[in-house]
This record gives C-alpha cells, structure tokens and sequence, in this order.
C-alpha cells in the first residue's frame, strides 16, 4: 500500500446501526486537514507522510501500538513539539486556512484553540478557582464577575461543578484523580477552545471516574472538535465517531469505529485490534 | 491469520469453532437418518433420530454458554467478534433444522405403520440437497470459504421446486382417495420440514458470509417455494 493514502472505509450494511454512524462521520465537514505530514525525532522519521482529516465536532480515536506516531501526531495538532529541540515536522496542516507548522504560526494563539488534556492529571498547586481561572487570565482581560461566570461554565461543562461549588478556594490538589481529570478539561476548555486533544486522558483513572470522562467526551463533542489518544481499544470503540489506526509512522486505516472494530479493512488493522500482533 | 498473543483466548475461540463443527456434522446425520428412516419405513433408526436431538439442544447451551463469556471476558473486535456473533446464531439455526429433522422422524413411525403411496424419489432427493448444503455450509465456515458460502447461499431454488412438486403430488393422492388423507398430510409436513431445513441451510451461508467478509448479503435470496398459490382441482370438476 502506498504509504501516503490510508484505507477510508466505505459504510456498508453489518451490524445494526452502524450505517447511521458511519454517514454522519463521512458527511462532515473537516476541522483539521493533514496533508503529507513528516516528522522526525532528529533522524529518526516518527510520522511518514500522514495524510488525514479531522472532522468538525466528532470524535476522532487514534489508536496503535507504542511507537505508532500516535502521540506525536496529536502533539504535532497543537505544536507541543516546537518545545523541543531537534525534532521537526514537515508537511501541511491545515487549520482556519493556515498551515500551523509553519514558523511563522503564533503558538499562543494556537494553543488557546486547541487545548490538550494530558495522561496524568496535572492540576496546578492553587485553589480550584485559580487553576481555572489561570488560563483564562492570559487570553483575555475579564472582570471578577465574568470571570465567575467562565469558571462557573467550565466547570459545569466538565461536570465537576456540583462537586466544588461550595470548596472553589481550596487547593486543586485534595481532589480525587478523576475530579483532578474533570479539572483539567475544565482548564482547557475555559479559554473557549475549539480543537481539544485528549493524550491517554483516563489511563490513570479508575472505571468509574473514567467512564464519567467519556460520557463528558460525549457532551463535549457537540461544541468542540475531540481527538484522543488511547491505548485502550474499547474506549476508542466507545467514544469515537472515527478511528484512525498507525503504524510504524503510517496511517493504516481510518474508519467509522463501528466499521474499524467489526469488519476493519486492512490486515495489519485486523491484526491489531484482535490482539494477534506480531 | 496469525495466533492470538493471549493464547486460552485461541483456544476458546477454536473450541468454539470445534463446537459449530460438531453441531453441525450432528444436524447433518439427524436429517440423513430422518430421510432414511422415512424411505425404508425404519421405525427404530427413526425413534433413534427423535432420541438424539436433545444432543443437539444441549450443544446450542453450550454454544451460547462459550459465547457469551467470550464477549463478557474477551472484549472480542474484528473477525473474532463476528465469528462469536455468527457462532450464536448457527447454533440456533441448527437447533432449528435439528428440531425439524426429529418431527420428519416422529411421523416417519407413524408413517411406517401406514399403507404407502406413490413414489419418495422426491423426499430422497430433497434430503440429499438439504444435508448437502448444510454441509458446505458448516465448511465454508470452517475453511473461511466465502464463495462457497455464496454458493450455497444461492442453490436453494431445486430444493424449492421439489417441494412444489410433493405439494401438489399430495394433494392429488388425497383427492384420489381419502385413505391417502392421514399418510400425505404427515408426508406434506416432512417435505415441510425439509424445505425449512434448506432454509436454514442458507440462513447458515449468509452468516458465514458476513463473519468472513464483515458485511451482510446485499441481495434478496433467490426462492422458487411457490405452493402458497398452488391449487390442485379434484378430477371430476
């Protein structure tokens, strides 16, 4: 297979359902468009040639085994890799008709519209007000009374305000994992977003917290365009309208999660998400 | 496809595939023997039949039983998921032809005590097609032979068409005499059976081909059952 064109796998009629779920994700429109994408570690290519789109307000899973470029794509999404030296990406991604790799792309901006929530909750050690009060205060000069507000609606957004209504000026740090989590995402998408990156957002939570994460991925995905990062296959199989499978550096395939889970196309896909790898 | 990292998963998975198999060469003897039974007026070989169906029934459970743990346990994706799926419902399919082969065999004793008519060519060769199917359609999933599935998905029309023809032979033979009446009327239900059998046979190929090829036939099968419209006039009319 060339490497530069993945598999997209048509709808077709298989289990129940699944035809409803794989239209819609083909019929909308792209968010992020990703056209010959190459990164490198140095001399090491990580990403080859990656081509891409991800859909406007739908959930889009990119799953595969350690190594697979899954992670540096996402942090390719928002530019986390301009932190480091020595590695580069090469390409095209287009977002709002800019392509956002390019040197001249002002990173703050960026960072304000596509927020990443990371693997480990990673609450500030400030007051549950202020951590999410914090981001906000760079973007945008507010008063006391707006800024109540905005942190009002992240957190209820990120279904945590009922729990810390009443303790928002105690530290961020005595909450529990998973509200640590809900924090996080609170934080992100209190500078109003629109691309919000999910990195293994729930691999630290336990069940139950984590299944409040994806039922707030569901919500969310309304106002925001959601991709996620995870090595759990069934959490890609729940949350997500589109799975993206990588390689070695190469987009496999990319399908409606219904479709890439049931009847996948390509066999390294097949492989994989049976457990019958290598 | 290559094994499975977690080899019990494997192993379950081709015991399930074993359990099928087994099910299968199961149904495919108790239709052979009804059919037998019926044309040699062989009451014991039929109360054998009737005997053996509860095999049957209990590996269904089993079946089932498997299945169900492995969805619960295994989180099965891809081709194991649909083997699982389409596992689930062979099994009820081949409860169903099991069920019909052991009522073809309860009236093949009732039949052996009765006066016999006309020729069983028909039911011969009715039973021969049915158990051929049901056999290259239980392959087709053991070999993961998608145009075999089709194949058989496809050749169900001849056995439709002797069903037709029965019909209407019985019809006749009860017009002719009414002391045909008790022994067509069970010889109708078998042909019946058999003809629902042959169904099932291609409801078993169009799941095969969905756990092979991960998407469901898209055509209508092709039927030639045309007795819902037949009409024999008796002779003097």
């Amino acid at each position: 297979m060339d490497q530069n064109t993945a598999t997209v796998t048509e709808p077709s009629a298989g289990f129940g359902g699944m035809q409803a779920r794989s239209t819609a994700t083909l019929n909308a429109t792209s968010r992020i468009s990703v056209r010959g994408l190459d990164f490198f570690y140095g001399d090491n290519r990580a990403l080859k040639g990656i081509n891409f789109e991800i859909p406007d307000r739908q959930v889009t899973g990119m799953i595969g085994p350690s190594g697979c470029g899954k992670s540096t794509l996402l942090r390719v999404l928002n530019r986390m890799d301009s932190l480091y030296p020595g590695q580069r990406a090469e390409g095209e991604v287009m977002m709002d008709g800019e392509n956002i790799i390019a040197p001249e792309t002002d990173l703050n901006a960026l960072r304000a519209k596509v927020g990443m929530v990371f693997q480990k909750p990673t609450p500030f050690p400030m007051t549950i007000y202020d951590n999410i009060a914090f981001g906000v205060k760079l973007h945008e000069k507010l008063s006391k009374a707006e800024m109540d507000q905005r942190v009002e609606w992240a957190l209820t957004r990120a279904a945590l305000w009922g729990e810390v209504k009443d303790r928002l000026n105690t530290s961020a740090m005595g909450l529990s994992g998973g509200q640590q989590q809900r924090l996080c995402i609170a934080r992100t998408i209190a500078v109003r977003p629109e691309v919000i990156l999910f990195d293994e957002p729930t691999s630290a939570l336990d069940p139950i917290s984590t299944l409040k994460i994806e039922e707030l991925i569901d919500e969310l995905k309304r106002d925001f365009t959601i991709a996620i990062v995870t090595h759990n296959m069934q959490q890609a199989a729940r949350c997500a309208d589109q799975v993206a499978f990588f390689y070695l550096g190469e987009l496999i395939e990319v399908a409606p999660a219904a479709q890439l889970f049931t009847a996948p196309r390509e066999k390294r896909t097949q492989e994989y998400i049976t457990g019958r790898f290598g | 496809m290559p094994e499975h990292t977690v080899k019990s998963y494997e192993d379950e998975l081709s015991r399930l595939r074993d359990m099928i198999l087994r099910m299968g060469g199961l149904a495919e003897r108790q239709v052979a023997e009804a059919g037998e039974a019926l044309v040699e007026r062989d009451s014991d070989l039929a109360a054998e039949v009737v005997r053996r169906d509860s095999q049957i029934d209990a590996l269904e459970r089993e079946v089932e039983a498997l299945s169900v743990r492995l969805l619960a346990l295994r989180q099965p994706m891809g081709a194991d998921l649909r083997l699982i799926v389409a596992a689930m419902k062979i099994s009820h399919d081949l409860e169903r032809i099991g069920d019909y082969a052991r009522s073809a065999a309860k009236r093949a004793i009732v039949l052996s005590q009765q006066p016999s008519i006309g020729s069983m060519n028909g039911f011969v060769r009715m039973t021969e097609m049915v158990q051929e199917n049901l056999k290259g359609a239980i392959d087709a999933l053991v070999h993961e032979d998608a145009a075999k599935a089709n194949e058989i998905w496809a050749a169900d029309e001849p056995v439709d068409e002797i069903y037709n023809g029965i019909f209407r032979e019985m019809l006749t033979h009860m017009m002719e005499d009414p002391r045909n009446i008790t022994a067509a009327t069970h010889l109708l239900f078998i042909a019946k059976n058999l003809e629902r059998i042959g169904d099932h046979a291609t409801n078993i190929a169009e799941t095969v081909h969905f756990a092979i090829n991960g998407a469901a036939m898209e055509e209508e099968r092709p039927k030639a059952d045309t007795s819902e419209f037949a009409v024999v006039r008796p002779p003097s009319a």
